[in-house]
Order: C-alpha cells, then structure tokens, then sequence
C-alpha cells in the first residue's frame, strides 16, 4: 500500500481520459440501442441493460481505483497464481458452465452470468510478461519458446473447446507482442502470406490461385541474387503452396464448423439468404444509414427498431454508425488508436521487460478486439462473436478490460522503480 | 537494451495505423459513397378508400359501405387463451379453429395471418373488447358493401376482389367502377424488425391521402323498383321502365333475381355457386338488358308509323279482316276475333293481323324493288333504337337482331318478297329486341317521336353525368304522325273491343300496347307496352312475361299495376294486385 498522493502523481492522465471517454460513449449508445421510446424507465433501472452496465460502469471503477494503490509487485508475484486460477475456471466452466449462443463460457450466478475467458485475458498477458521476463538466456532459447508458447496456448485450446472461436482468436493477437521481443519479422509474413494463399484460394478457384503463386516464386527464384537462390528451397515452398491452395477448399467444407463456413460464406458473398446474411446486411445498412453526421441520439431507425441482433453487445457499433454517422465513427476509431499508440508509447518507456511485455500485450488485446468488431459489422470479417473493448455491454468484457489497462497503468506509475 | 527490437515499435504502431484507415475507408465507402441505401425499416401502407355510396332518384340510401373485420393472428405472440370462447365468437368449430391456427403458424411465426374472414360486426366488436385475453389475435378493418335494400340485385351488381381490392363485377357497380371505387392512398412508416408498424416517416409529407369514392345518385325509384319485383316473383321475364321527359330508367327488373345482400360476406362463394349453378331459371341473368324477344305486336305500331311517313297509308281508309291474311301460294296468316272492317286506329286496339299485312304489302308496293324498301324500312326501325345498344350505361347488352337485307337473301336462297317475310309485319319472324328497346319504344310514342338514351345514372357527387344522356334522339317519324296511333293506344284498354280492355284505371288516360309472342320454348310470352298519361306522358314501360300466354293476361295487368302505382301511389285493384302477386308461372300446378 503507499500514498494516494504518491500514486495519482503518477498514474497517466490521458489514457485514464481516453478510457472514460470510451466508456461513457459506450453507455450512450447502449441506451440507445435498448432505449423503448414507448417505454420511460430510469437509467438506474436495473431490468433494463443500460441500468446494468452503469452498474458495472460503476464496479470497474472501483476496481480500477483498488488496483491502482496496490502495489505492484503484487501483480508480479502473483502473476502465475493468476494464471493458475484462470486456467481452472477455463476446465470449471466447461464443465458446469451454461451454454449461451452455442459457446460453453458463462457461469451462472443468479441473474448474472460470468464469462471467465474474459479475465483470462489478462492472466495471460500477466504470465506471458512474467515467463518473458525471468528468462535471461533471451526469447528464442528453446526452453523459453516452450514455456510461452504453453502459457498461450494452453486458455487457447480451452475455449476453442468451449465453442467460442472469437474469445481464442484474440490469443494470437500476442505474435505482435513476441515480435517487439524478437521474433524474426518473416514470421510474420510468413504469416500474413499464409493468410493471403487461404483467403485467395476461397475467394477465386484454387487452379488461378495456383498458376499465380506458382509464377510469382519462379519470378522471385530468377531475380533473387546467386547468393540465396536455391531451387530445392523454392521447389519445396512451390510444393507447400500448392498442397494449401488446393487442400482449403477440401479443409474448408470438413473441418470447420457449419455456422463458421456459413459466417466466412456469407462474407465472401456466397451466401446471401441465412440468418447470418440477414445480420451482416443489416448491420451495413445501419452504419450506412449515419451518412456523414448521423442520425443523432436515440434517432437511428434501425437501431431504434432493432433490427440488428446483438445491438447492444457485439453489435454496438452499428448504434455509433448510424446515430453518430461516419463523423462520430471516426473519432471514436481516433480515440480509440490515440489509446492504442499511448500504450505503446507507455510501454517503450518502461525499464523492465515484464512491464513492457504486458503494456504491448495490452495493447494488442485491445487491438484485435477493435479490429475483429469493427471489420464483422462493416463487413470485412466474417461474424466472430467479440466485444468491443470498454463499449459493449457486458459486466465480465467491461471489468476484465479495465483490470487488463489499470493494471498496466499501476506499473506504469511505477516505472521508475522497476528496473529488472 | 537492444536498439534495434526498439524500433519495431514502430512497425506495430504502423500495422495499428494501417488496419485502422482500413476500417475507416471502408466506413467512408458504408456511409457516404454507398448510395444504395435498402431501408428495410420503412413500409408502404395502404389507405383504403371509401366506396361510393348509391342513393334512388329519391335520395333514399341504397347502398353503403360497412366495416367487416378480419381475426388476425402472429402465432409467436399467442400464449395460452380461451379456445372455446374464442371459438364461439368466431363461430368456428375447435377442429377447423386449430386447423386454421396450424396453417398460419406454418405460414409464418411473425407474420399476421388470416383465422376468420368478415365476420359480423357484433362478434368482431365483442372479441375487439376481449381482446386482452387472446394476445397474438387482432382484427383487421375490412370495407364492404352494405345493402340497405334488398331489391335490384341486378341494376346494383356485385363486387368481387380483384388483387386483393374489391372492384365492381357487374351492373352499376361496374359501369361507374372509376368514380365510385376512389384512389387508394399511401402512407409510409416505420417497421421494427418484427414488420409491426411503429411511426409515421417524415410527418407524413411522404403519405397520400385516400381519395374517397364519390356518391352517385341513381334514376330508379325503389319503392317503385320493390313494387315491380314484388309483382314480378314467380314468374320469368323483365319490366323496364322509363321516364320518356328524360330516359331516366325508373324501374327495371329482370326475373327471377336474387337480393344483393347474398353477394356479399361470408355466405358470397356459397350463394355465388348456388346462383350460377340455376341454369333453369338463370337468376343472374338480365333479362331486361340480354334477354332477346320478339317485338310482335308492339311492332305494328312502328309499322303503322313507317306507312304514315313514307305515305303509304291512308289512316282513315278501312280493310275488312276476313280471319287473316292471304298471300302467297294459298298461304293464310290468321287473325283473332274482332269487328271485321277496321282502320288504322281500331286495327291497333284489336291488333288485327290482316290490317298490318296489308299494310306491309302496300308499303312494299310503293317501291320496284323489295330490297329497296326494306332498307328504307330497316333505316326507320333502327331509328327508334332497335338492332342497337342504345349507348345506355350498362356494359352488359344485347343488340336485338333487325336482318340486313343480305342476310336474308342466305336466309332465302331463292328471290324473297315482301310476303316472305310477312312475319315482320306483326313483329314476328327474323327479327328480335330486348325489352328495354321495347321500353324505348314505349318512351318514343309517349314524346311523339324522340327519346333520351334510357340511362341509369341521375348524379354524381361534384360531377356531371355523360351529355349523351341529355341528347334528344329523333326517329326519322314526324310528330304529327303519333296522334291516330296514341287514340288507338288509349282504346287499347277503354274501347270494349281493345286488347286489353278492362285494365283501365280510373282517372289515368294510360296507352298500350299488348304483345303476344310465338316462340319457340314453350307458350306465347305474355308483353306489353304503355305510357301514361297520354298528354305530358311521366311513364313509359315495356313488360315481357316468358311463356305466360296473352299480352292482357299478365304484362297488361302488371304494366298498368305498377303504372297505377308510380302515377297515384295507391292501388284501386287490389284482388288483380294480389292475383298478379301470387300467381306462379315457374311451377305451374
């Protein structure tokens, strides 16, 4: 425990102004998207889910405040004790968890439900910083490599296991945090090229997909210097490439889910007529509806009369698009990125690599649920069932974001004592 | 610590940066270039007009509109209800009542569906008051035709739906479907996800009003109408009657006919088959309109009037009947019994055969060639209206059938004369009319040589009626001509030898004409025209009484019947009255 003053002298100002814009516009528009002109309830009506979240609102910010006057080595210590209760809670929901949208994730506690997964989050951003930073033979020792990758990996497999792909989809957001510590830059687009060959070869028919790939590494065999040109190398990465391209499609229709294949279907344009279709469309035609300056509050009519499912969750977004138009979207995406790139600004700062680790595991967590939420309901991505950070509403995805940013602002605040 | 890892900082924030102006050019795309805006939110609703009522050259309300309602239910929002009361009021029975539930919820869970078409004002306001304890059902305002009256099934017509709308079918109805039907509006509003309607869109600039259908005003007079039907039951045939000052149709009847009010409700299809499958009687067939008649008698007035003009015919010199007329090889055509020497005015009141055939052959004299006079004679029989529509406002018609020339040499392969088709000298024969022609002729004699095209309309809300209707017709008769014809008319009914002596009433100087056609179904069809009073004449009437026998036996007494009743508002023979009420002509005993 040290001094209040002591802290709130520390303690950055402008990412704690950016969370509270963020949350305070993500109150405004659930209201709006749950708001019934017919019906005039008060915003402490705790029936209603815009009373709910402020709430929560409420909790996270006292959480925030404990969080910020504890010590931080408190989090440091405790780091793997985290982890460790996160990971049973992961095995205890899957087995008495309740269901809910086809994902085994919730307990049930009276009227409320608890999503473990989402703390999770940031118990594995708080090992993965911790496991980084006590190895001091580096990153890429082989023993180092196993222990992270196992701290990632092992929540990963367990929500894939819950049926919530979304949730484990932000696991792999960490690679960038791994690239700031010294994975290769291939990797990555090794990667992103990996990415690009599947995307492609569902998009067009494999076999131009195919004449294509295998062009452009002849090209690149005959320009690349004497030096590095190998043709048994380019043969095998020939070889590879072609056994993805043609195997996606096979892959695609057995080894995915029938509502993923259907989301990624509807996406890529060849569904046009499900549920899922129905969503996306309506989704658009909200956003789409803001034109430049909006609706205004509460004067949406595809939000007012919902007609995009999830409005208040997943879907929350679609609120801001159309009530608050392309100009509102936009300096929400600003706000958003400034407190993106401020993480990262915090973060190059700290002197130890356990702090560092977490600022930029932080920060990419927050990234890939904005990118992931914004591309689904703009469609970009195919509908993958994520919070947008400090905006949907949700008590679990609310608090676990803000323990996730206030406990890097905590060490932060200590950053000139932390020295390891 | 290793300056160049610190560096990929800024490879992040540029991945960061990029995905974000990702995300917005594709917003920018979504919400201003994207012009193609699908507002699933916004739905067009109807606005029912109103229909046109019609009202009796009286004024007197015949036909409205009524709200019927429809019971509606979305199966989604159904929860457990009082099957049974809910049954009862929609006077269903349990098994159809969840037939129908099933049906709509394999239609659609969201969607309204139809349970109970129309039912009864009582019933629908009855479940509209309990409507709390079915939720899920709802009514839906419906506007149908209300019937005020239960005569003239045939002159109203009916409605059927077209499209969803109820559009007119058949006879008035029809002929004024534009003016009475109105214009649909439109209003916009506001659907939630459910398609349930929530708000006006834009303050209702964006709504159409409906334009109400207009009233019309009709020249039937119904009491005169329900009198006429009344006399008509039991027997098979048509009245029209027409006001000659005007054309203004007062009553037209064809018989048997049906009440309006069983084409309309929930008993419509029921009846509708039931009517349509009468092909004895042909209840929905208009008699008075498409029934094709021969003119017989009355024809000899026209006749007479043809002679008169072209001057081939000395009103005043007289013919001995002898019981018929001679001509051809030993061909006689008979006559009825009456004082044998006759001229023009008593040969119409005893409707001597032989004086009219006379008549025809000397007409036919005049010219060197049959052919020649036949078309002068066809040119003035079409004047007066027959072998024509009439350009009434009826769409439905019959022409009636005045031969052309050539037709008759097919007809009569070798040469034909004038006897050939001496036939038509009493009306019978090659030609046909239908009896509001003859209801025509009536309304000619009775102005002296003219007539307004016989029509149904008197009004229109802010509107005019077609100027045709106010157009004089002339004949190609002088007025002058009309008189000797008109005193034989009167004689018809006061003079001890005419036709249809007795049927006089006392007072009125009515002129008639009896009919007895020969036909080919059976007995002679019983007709009759007249008008009355003979100066400044308020009616005119054309009565035909399908195979009824004598002219005097039935039409007479029901021409002048109703006559009586149009002219004095009273009856002064009420045994004949109720002997005309009460006879049945369909089945004879």
């Amino acid at each position: 425990m040290r001094k209040t003053i002591e802290i709130f002298g520390k303690i950055d100002g402008i990412t704690i102004l950016l969370y509270l814009f963020l949350v305070f516009f993500g109150w405004i528009n659930i209201y709006a998207a749950v708001n019934n002109n017919d019906i005039v309830t008060s915003v402490f009506d705790l029936n209603t889910e815009y009373g709910r979240q402020l709430l929560f609102i409420g909790i996270s910010v006292i959480i925030a405040f404990i969080i910020l006057i504890v010590d931080w080595r408190f989090f440091d210590t405790l780091s793997f004790v985290f982890y460790g209760i996160g990971i049973i809670s992961l095995i205890a929901v899957l087995l008495f968890g309740v269901e809910i949208n086809g994902a085994t994730s919730w307990f049930k506690i009276g009227s409320f439900t608890i999503q473990p997964s989402e703390f999770v989050k940031f118990t594995t951003a708080l090992a993965l910083a911790k496991i980084l930073s006590i190895n001091k033979k580096g990153v890429f020792s082989s023993k180092s490599m196993i222990r992270s990758y196992t701290i990632i990996l092992t929540p990963f497999i367990l929500i894939i296991l819950q049926g919530d792909m979304g949730t484990a989809l932000v696991f792999t957001s960490f690679i960038l945090a791994f690239y700031r510590e010294g994975l290769s830059g291939n990797i990555l687009i090794v990667l992103l090229l990996l990415f690009a060959l599947v995307l492609f070869s569902l998009l067009v028919y494999p076999w131009i997909v195919a004449v294509f790939c295998t062009s452009g590494i002849l090209i690149i065999y005959y320009f690349s210097s004497k030096r590095i040109r190998s043709l048994k190398i380019s043969f095998i990465i020939a070889i590879i490439a072609n056994g993805i391209i043609f195997s996606t499609g096979h892959l695609y229709s057995n080894l995915l889910e029938p509502h993923h294949r259907n989301r990624i279907d509807v996406l890529i344009g060849k569904n046009e007529t499900s549920a899922a279709a129905n969503h996306l469309k309506q989704s658009e035609i909200a956003i789409g509806n803001g034109d430049w300056f909006g609706k205004g509050f509460l004067n949406g009519t595809q939000t007012q009369f919902d007609f995009v499912p999830e409005q208040s969750t997943d879907f929350i977004f679609c609120t801001v698009g159309e009530e608050w138009g392309f100009l509102g979207s936009f300096i929400f995406l600003l706000v958003f990125t400034t407190l993106l790139l401020r993480i990262i600004f915090l973060a190059e700062k700290q002197k130890s690599q356990f702090c560092r680790v977490y600022g930029y595991s932080v920060a990419c967590i927050l990234f890939i649920h904005l990118i992931i939420n914004i591309a689904m309901t703009i469609g970009l991505a195919p509908t993958i069932g994520i919070p947008l950070p400090f905006m949907s509403y949700g008590g679990s995805s609310l608090i676990s974001f803000t323990i996730l940013l206030f406990i890097f602002l905590n060490l932060n605040s200590y950053r000139m004592e932390i020295l390891r | 610590m290793n300056n160049h890892l610190q560096k990929r900082q800024n490879v992040i924030k540029g991945i960061f940066i990029t995905v974000v102006i990702i995300l917005v050019s594709r917003l920018f795309y979504i919400q201003i270039i994207n012009e193609e805006r699908e507002f699933s939110s916004e739905v067009t609703i109807k606005q029912v007009a109103a229909r046109g009522a019609i009202y009796d050259r009286n004024g007197k309300l015949m036909v409205s509109i009524q709200a019927s309602y429809d019971l509606t239910v979305i199966p989604n929002e159904v929860i457990e209800f009082d099957t049974l009361r809910l049954c009862e009021l929609t006077d269903l029975s349990i098994e159809d009542f969840r037939i129908k539930l099933k049906k709509a919820k394999d239609y659609s869970k969201y969607k309204k569906s139809i349970i109970s078409e129309q039912l009864p004002n009582k019933p629908a306001a009855q479940i509209r008051e309990e409507l709390n304890s079915f939720k899920g059902f709802d009514t839906k305002l419906n506007i149908d035709r209300n019937y005020n009256v239960d005569i003239a099934g045939h002159i109203i017509g009916f409605l059927g739906k077209e499209n969803e709308d109820m559009e007119g079918k058949s006879g008035i109805e029809l002929s004024y479907e534009e003016i009475l039907k109105g214009k649909a509006g439109t209003k916009v509003m506001l659907v939630d996800v459910l398609n349930i309607p929530r708000e006006s869109v834009d303050n209702g600039d964006r709504d159409i009003d409906a334009i109400h259908g207009k009233n019309i005003f009709i020249t039937l007079d119904i009491d005169l109408q329900e009198y006429a039907e009344k006399l008509m039951q039991n027997k098979i045939g048509a009245i029209v009657a027409i006001e000659p000052s005007s054309g203004e149709i007062l009553t037209l009847v064809s018989s048997p006919t049906y009440s309006p009010k069983d084409l309309i409700g929930r008993e419509r299809s029921k009846n509708y088959t039931l009517l349509c499958n009468d092909t004895i009687n042909k209840p929905l067939f208009n008699r008075a309109l498409n029934g094709i008649y021969p003119p017989a008698s009355p024809l000899k007035i026209v006749n007479s009037l043809i002679a008169l003009q072209e001057r081939s015919l000395n009103k005043n010199s007289h013919i001995a009947c002898n019981g018929g007329f001679l001509y051809g090889n030993n061909k006689i055509l008979k006559c009825h019994k009456h004082p044998n020497l006759v001229n023009l005015k008593s040969a119409i009141y005893t409707s001597c055969n032989t004086y009219f055939c006379n008549l025809w052959e000397s007409f036919f004299d005049k010219y060197n060639s049959v052919y020649k006079g036949y078309d002068v004679w066809k040119e003035h029989v079409e004047s007066f209206g027959f072998g024509n529509y009439l350009k009434n406002d009826f769409k439905s018609g019959q022409k009636g059938y005045i031969p052309e020339s050539s037709h008759l040499d097919k007809k009569f392969p070798f040469k034909w004369q004038s006897s050939t088709i001496l036939s038509m000298s009493i009306g019978q024969g090659e030609l046909n009319c239908t009896p509001i022609q003859m209801a025509n002729l009536s309304a000619i004699i009775a102005n002296r040589g003219f007539y307004y095209i016989p029509h149904i309309i008197k009004g229109i809300e802010n509107d005019t009626i077609p100027s045709r209707f106010s157009e004089k017709q002339h004949t190609s008769i002088d007025p002058q001509h009309f008189e000797t014809i008109i005193d034989g008319m009167a004689q018809v009914l006061s003079d001890i030898d005419g036709t249809a002596f007795g049927h006089g009433v006392k007072g009125l100087s009515i002129c008639g004409k009896t009919g007895t056609a020969q036909n080919n179904h059976g007995e002679d069809h019983s007709i009759f025209i007249a008008f009355a009073p003979k100066e400044k004449p308020k009616i005119a009437i054309a009565v035909y009484i399908e195979n009824a026998g004598w002219g005097s036996e039935w039409a007479a007494p029901i021409a002048t019947l109703i006559i009586e009743k149009h002219l004095n508002n009273t009856i002064s023979r009420p045994i004949l009255e109720e002997k005309m009420i009460n006879g049945n002509l369909i089945n004879k005993e």
